[in-house]
């Protein structure tokens, strides 16, 4: 088969009714165009949201929980083993708050090659005393640096240096609401006191905001050392052990493992923010149908111009025939047509796609719940532009092979006698 | 050369079915030799075009058998038959069917590069050979819509000659022309049974036409009445 030849009557026809086919054209554009903004916009926002929440989440956390143990004295009688107890008013133990050999299951999790990294925390409930008013608050004992290096904490220090609870002794980064109800300013002292009462003075040296306002009106951060202090506690005082595992799908199968391995607590991030998984994939799902469904309306005005192009050209396909063409070179002569338009409107999608894309990401988008973010959010990734050219090449090769298959069965005598 | 048998057929028949059977062909055995120009005439309705689209490979749906250049058409691919009719047969039509995106060259050239059998100049050079015996040499940079009728029915000839077919089968290729222009085309296929010893079979119902030429067979009601 003479392919230059086929491409050559392919252009001929394609330029003879150039106005429809550029029309065809610019529909594919359009929907590539569509396609691709729409699904770099959705996926931006996602991710957007994913940072949100997902990012400064541990994928694993490791802790003590409060709950009342599963087995109760009875059952470990031989008497009552095995039968059907009732106990009224259980109350949960006396379990202690801190993790038990912190320091060898740190460096066993280190070690482990599927962990990222291991942030040591305390969690601790305080109430900020503002004179008369007591304001209950929790106090996070970190370490800035790994903190930092997993959950990117700086993003959230709005004012004051993130280092500074480690450099500066007794002092306290508190969450921006909180902060404005106290009327605090930077390098104010604050006084706050424990549940079991004691009391010490913290000096403020950085606000965050996380975007939450749950969050920050009631969270603040200090040092690891600082809470020990505040606590009354030893240094190797620790309640909780965050983890960032290579892939987060992991995460629950290792919190299963970890649980059973350091007689721990474990929850992993699916199973503590499910709903934003969710709302992802559907978000995900919905712009890849609207792409689609733009893709294939696209089709279908290629295959309608097509049908009218072999209508009007049946006198040629009919003399190319009695030439000697065979009803297979003339199917691929329309073939042809179809995945031209298809590409050519597909390449310019692409580049306009891109382009609206840059637009969105520099149009301004100020939101006091995400003070790190200006622009609108957009995600360039090349698998939705592999995507969309994928699809702009299936769908206009179907548009184009069933009007091709028309063609191919035009009987030239038919034609011929009919003149 | 001369007696070579270009064409023969065998109890061919062939019948409509649509709304209802009629035998249009009723058994014709003929043979066409080499360099012969032969007419085939018959009134309205004999069948006498029929017959010819059977014999251009065109029409695959008749019973006895058909053989080119001793081959067997029955029963083939279309694929095979289209090769055969780009090698082959030469066609012109009552009507010219030339492609009006492209130039006449262009169109003189399609079956020949169909062909592939000589390269673009080469391909290109014959073509306005072909054009300088029709006399339309001039016209070859022209689109099909800006000749006349007599001009692009020249066209048409000199496409059907390109890849130097063993036959040339026409259908009615001067009913639309006038007189002068009829009388010019019969010329020109005329030259080419002397000149280059061209087999040419024409369907015609023109008397005139076909007396002229070498040999005429007649048709009447889906029977050859005279050979």
């Amino acid at each position: 088969m003479n392919k230059q030849l086929i491409f050559r009557i392919a252009k001929a026809l394609m330029l003879a009714r150039w106005k429809q086919t550029m029309v065809a054209a610019i529909g594919v554009t359009f929907s590539i165009t569509m396609f691709v903004t729409l699904l770099g916009f959705m996926n931006g926002l996602n991710d957007l949201l994913d940072d949100l929440i997902l990012n400064r989440t541990a994928h694993i956390r490791l802790f003590n929980e409060v709950k009342p143990t599963p087995i109760q004295p009875i059952d470990k009688s031989i008497t009552y083993r095995n039968t059907e107890n009732f106990i009224g008013s259980v109350k949960p133990n006396r379990k202690k708050l801190e993790l038990h050999n912190v320091s060898s299951i740190i460096s066993s999790l280190k070690k482990d090659s599927r962990v990222i990294g291991v942030a040591p925390k305390i969690t601790t409930q305080v109430f900020y005393n503002v004179g008369e008013i007591d304001m209950a608050g929790v106090i996070n004992g970190i370490d800035p640096d790994v903190e930092n290096q997993l959950f990117s904490f700086d993003q959230y220090v709005v004012e004051g240096n993130y280092l500074d609870i480690t450099s500066i002794p007794n002092s306290i980064i508190l969450g921006k609401v909180a902060a404005e109800k106290m009327l605090t300013e930077l390098g104010d002292i604050i006084q706050v006191t424990t549940p079991k009462g004691n009391r010490m003075k913290l000096k403020v040296v950085g606000f965050f905001q996380s975007g939450l306002q749950d969050i920050d009106k009631v969270q603040s951060y200090a040092s690891i050392k600082t809470t020990q202090k505040l606590l009354g506690k030893t240094n190797n005082y620790i309640t909780d052990i965050q983890l960032k595992l290579t892939n987060i799908e992991n995460a629950p199968k290792v919190a299963k493992e970890y649980e059973a391995l350091y007689n721990v607590d474990a929850t992993d991030i699916q199973t503590a923010n499910a709903q934003f998984e969710t709302g992802s994939s559907v978000r995900t799902l919905i712009s890849y149908a609207v792409g689609i469904t733009l893709l294939i309306v696209s089709g279908f005005g290629i295959y309608n111009i097509l049908n009218m192009m072999i209508f009007e050209k049946m006198d040629s396909i009919a003399i190319l025939k009695a030439t000697g063409f065979s009803g297979r070179e003339v199917k691929f002569v329309f073939i042809t047509i179809g995945v031209l338009i298809g590409v050519v409107g597909g390449i310019f999608g692409l580049i306009f796609g891109f382009g609206f894309s840059v637009l969105i990401d520099n149009l301004p988008f100020n939101t006091a719940a995400m003070p790190t973010v200006t622009t609108f959010p957009v995600n360039y990734d090349p698998k939705f532009y592999l995507i969309g050219t994928a699809f702009s090449i299936l769908t206009t090769y179907l548009a184009g092979y069933f009007p091709a298959q028309k063609a191919s069965k035009v009987d030239p005598v038919d034609i011929i006698r009919g003149k | 050369m001369k007696n070579k048998i270009i064409l023969s057929s065998h109890g061919l028949e062939k019948s409509f079915h649509d709304p209802m059977t009629i035998k249009v062909l009723k058994g014709l055995d003929f043979t066409i030799n080499s360099g012969e120009f032969v007419s085939i005439i018959g009134k309205s309705g004999c069948g006498k075009s029929t017959l010819l689209y059977i014999l251009s490979t065109m029409d695959t749906d008749f019973e006895g058998d058909l053989f080119i250049d001793g081959e067997s058409m029955k029963n083939r691919k279309e694929k095979f038959l289209a090769k055969i009719r780009n090698e082959k047969i030469g066609f012109v039509f009552q009507f010219h069917y030339l492609l009006n995106e492209f130039n006449v060259l262009d169109n003189v050239m399609l079956p020949g590069q169909k062909l592939g059998k000589y390269k673009k100049h080469e391909l290109e050079h014959r073509a306005y050979e072909k054009l300088k015996i029709l006399g339309i040499q001039n016209e070859a940079l022209k689109k099909p819509n800006q000749l006349s009728g007599g001009q692009k029915q020249r066209v048409a000839i000199a496409r059907a000659l390109i890849n130097d077919p063993l036959i040339i089968m026409g259908d009615e290729p001067t009913g639309n022309l006038d007189r002068k222009n009829a009388d010019m085309v019969f010329d020109i296929f005329k030259e080419l049974t002397i000149e280059n010893k061209q087999t040419l079979l024409i369907v015609t119902h023109d008397n005139d036409f076909a007396e002229k030429s070498d040999r005429i067979i007649e048709m009447e009601d889906g029977r050859i009445i005279k050979m």
